[in-house]
């Protein structure tokens, strides 16, 4: 799980000066920056594939076929073409959740409830910002603006399952079919696991002080923010995260690179095929203890997925691993009996699993 | 005057700190900075996104880091 940068703000300023400050924000030039920068962006983007070549075959001198030239070529290619995705999502959702706050989801998800509330929750687990950390916090908001359980749950699972880092590395390394799945399945399993958890009524699992928190008025602090502003926030989001991550991606695709060129084919499908009934769930149970950001298990990812294990148990490990960490449910022990934790982690798991075995079948 | 900086210590909550302690030292005033990382203490203060900064009793900011030049605002 990622530590998000912070841009949910509640600070207020006086509306004046930011009047003022809105009506300077030279538009034109904006809009023209920006476009010129994009269309910069996509001309390089589509340029790497053969650019890579030529380094690869023709200025290194690196024999074409060769298992040396398929590594250096995979790893000339892929490691820009990654980061300029990165940097170009990171940058975009970060100036996307600078409209999203954990004060305004938590305003909307109040009037919201269960089965619509859980689907709304996963949806803004994917946009409101959140790290690890601020779990707990969080959690208390949410029980105390009467935010029925499970749709608390959907949110906590959400939130670090469903990862724009690991979405975009999924996107540029194997294909939108893929990316789009892992979307799809990771807010389905939220939605679900939290639904579930709503229906077993088990708020009195949740500690006893939470619950006796006073029900009274939430601060909300609500900060006017201009174009400006958020277009920072985007900026300060590649710096934060892209400066963050970029070494478990180079890392990750030199690991990547490796067995691209040198390990033989279907060299895991013993291990982690679709006919090792048990890959699935031994995937998962690895998986929990397992603490690593998306950008560095992505890569590693794709590197199985090349030599022959299943999709289905793949990402079962890969969800594993980025929404079930023993960190943050250290931190949700703070709030949480013990039996509510095990019931979360038997939910999630239970879902990540069917979903390894139903992709496994259809793929 | 008192500060208060909520969090439970990650690196936003560290950068909070910082960047408290610097607005203090360019201010040269009289500013106790009282780390607090309890999360029953930090809910009872009505906060409930971290990192957010209290100033005597008062919360400032919420769910991010501040910037210098707001903190020393602030502090007046």
């Amino acid at each position: 799980m990622e530590p998000l940068p912070s841009s949910g703000c509640g600070c207020t300023k006086p509306a004046a000066s930011q009047a003022v400050i809105e009506k300077n924000v030279p538009w034109g030039k904006v809009g023209i920056l920006a476009l010129l920068s994009f269309c910069l962006w996509l001309a390089i983007y589509n340029h790497l594939e053969p650019f890579s070549s030529y380094l690869t075959y023709s200025l290194f001198a690196v024999k074409k076929g060769s298992q040396l030239g398929d590594a250096v070529q995979f790893f000339l290619y892929d490691t820009p073409k990654v980061m300029m995705l990165l940097t170009l999502i990171v940058f975009v959702i970060g100036v996307l959740r600078s409209f999203f706050t954990q004060e305004r989801t938590r305003q909307y998800l109040a009037g919201k409830r269960e089965s619509a509330g859980n689907v709304m929750a996963a949806m803004l687990g994917i946009v409101t910002p959140f790290c690890s950390c601020s779990a707990v916090p969080l959690f208390l908001g949410f029980v105390q603006a009467g935010i029925p359980l499970g749709v608390t749950f959907s949110f906590l699972i959400a939130a670090p399952m469903v990862n724009e880092i690991a979405l975009v590395l999924l996107y540029g390394l194997l294909g939108w079919k893929v990316a789009a799945l892992y979307l799809v399945t990771g807010l389905l399993i939220a939605m679900v696991a939290g639904w579930v958890i709503g229906r077993l009524k088990l708020e009195t699992w949740i500690e006893d002080w939470v619950q006796e928190l006073r029900a009274g008025e939430a601060l909300v602090l609500e900060r006017k923010l201009t174009w400006l502003d958020r277009i920072d926030q985007g900026k300060e989001a590649v710096r934060d995260i892209v400066g963050k991550v970029w070494v478990y991606v180079v890392a990750g695709i030199a690991v990547g690179a490796f067995i691209h060129g040198y390990v033989p084919e279907a060299f895991m499908a013993q291990v982690m095929g679709k006919d090792a009934w048990w890959s699935v769930p031994a995937a998962v149970v690895v998986g929990i203890p397992m603490y690593s950001n998306a950008a560095g298990i992505v890569p590693v990812v794709e590197a199985l997925l090349g030599k022959g294990a299943a999709l289905g148990t793949v990402l079962a490990f890969m969800m594993s691993v980025i929404a079930l960490s023993l960190p943050e449910m250290i931190i949700l022990r703070k709030v949480l009996k013990p039996k509510l934790i095990a019931v979360f982690v038997g939910v999630v798991g239970s879902g990540i699993v069917f979903t390894g075995y139903l992709f496994n079948i259809i793929v | 005057m008192e500060i208060k900086v909520c969090g439970p210590g990650c690196a936003s909550c560290e950068k909070t700190q910082k960047v408290v302690e610097a607005a203090v030292a360019a201010k040269g005033k009289e500013v106790s900075v009282i780390k607090i990382k309890d999360f029953q203490e930090i809910a009872q203060l009505g906060v409930f996104s971290t990192p957010a900064v209290v100033v005597d009793g008062q919360v400032k900011c919420v769910g991010r880091v501040p910037k210098q030049n707001e903190v020393e605002d602030w502090i007046g």
